[in-house]
């Protein structure tokens, strides 16, 4: 159980150590789109970081085979595939719809669903109670007290 | 009694779910890669930098990847486990130096002890990355057509070896 030691090692004195300039891209257009594809994929080492915006070794080493394959011309779909191959869905942010995952798609909106439908059952049932037998005797002559005595409100 | 019963179900069923995701480990992802065929690799040998092993040479046999570094913390912890089973000499364990200086990796081997039959240095991690390692020590069980069958992320332990690896092994060296 020294792995979590090990992975808040990787995250945060690397990022430190690392500090040494790194030359920046030749090309800014192709850097901006590895960002932007990378914002959409997990850090498979700290795992609530997007590839973008880790520091961990992996997630440079990663971001340096993007890089290396947009300019080789592969698309962005087959950047993503490559990294699918070899880290599986769990990379992605946004995982594909397929069985495995239709639970966490659609779950949310099956307990919108039944939550809704449980709100309207209870509504309905307590429009459906009888109303209110009328006031009594006695409650009529403490609503005139208090309302003035019964003397008209005009 | 009724009006208490519904929220107490709910407060169960929570607690279930709960209690599953404490003993969920999100540091284990499920590799792909199992089942299907280990990605080539030819990498020079940490013995003699002159030499290259290659998935291919490995055919025939089933055998074990360790994905190790000097640097690695963990990797020390199963390093004991991982001599103790080359001496058994079941199944061979070859090593995979990962993002490493060699001379580092031979100085832990020379005071350790060395479980591997070969260790093979994969200095920029590239061939880590075909096997999808996202942290050491990350162990593959590959058989005779060179296919993956099995991956543990984190040191190996007798309990790991008993109850999942070496029966795999059993099976597979059939």
């Amino acid at each position: 159980m020294k792995s979590w030691m090990i992975v808040l090692a990787l995250c945060f004195p690397l990022a430190a150590v690392a500090g040494e300039a790194k030359p920046v891209a030749e090309d800014p257009v192709l850097e901006q789109r590895m960002i932007n594809l990378s914002e959409d994929l997990r850090c498979l080492v700290c795992q609530n970081e997007s590839l973008a915006g880790s520091h961990a070794e992996l997630a440079q080493d990663l971001r340096q085979e993007i890089r290396e394959q947009m300019r080789a011309g592969k698309s962005d779909e087959q950047v993503v595939d490559y990294l699918t191959q070899r880290y599986g869905d769990f990379v992605l942010y946004k995982p594909p719809v397929k069985p495995l995952t239709w639970l966490l798609w659609f779950g949310p909106f099956a307990l919108l669903i039944g939550a809704a439908g449980g709100l309207i059952a209870y509504i309905k049932r307590r429009g459906n109670r009888p109303a209110d037998e009328s006031l009594s005797e006695e409650e009529k002559k403490r609503v005139a007290t208090l309302l003035g005595n019964g003397r008209n409100p005009e | 009694m009724k009006r208490f019963l519904i929220p107490l179900a709910i407060f169960l069923v929570l607690v279930g779910f709960l209690g599953i995701g404490l003993k969920l480990d999100p540091h284990e992802v499920p590799s792909p890669l199992v089942g299907k065929p280990a990605p080539d690799f030819q990498l020079a040998l940490l013995s003699d930098p002159a030499k290259r092993l290659s998935l291919t040479d490995l055919r025939g046999k089933v055998w074990l990847l360790n994905v190790w570094a000097s640097w690695c913390g963990s990797c020390r912890q199963e390093h004991e486990t991982l001599l103790e089973l080359s001496k058994q000499g079941i199944v061979p364990i070859y090593g995979m130096d990962y993002k490493d200086q060699p001379a580092d990796a031979q100085a832990v081997l020379d005071r350790f002890g060395n479980p591997y039959v070969e260790t093979v240095v994969d200095l920029d991690g590239r061939a880590g990355i075909n096997f999808g390692v996202y942290g050491v020590p990350e162990t593959y069980l590959i058989d005779k057509n060179g296919v993956i069958r099995y991956k543990q992320t984190g040191p190996v332990s007798r309990e790991s070896l008993d109850k999942k690896i070496l029966p795999l092994v059993k099976e597979l060296q059939k």
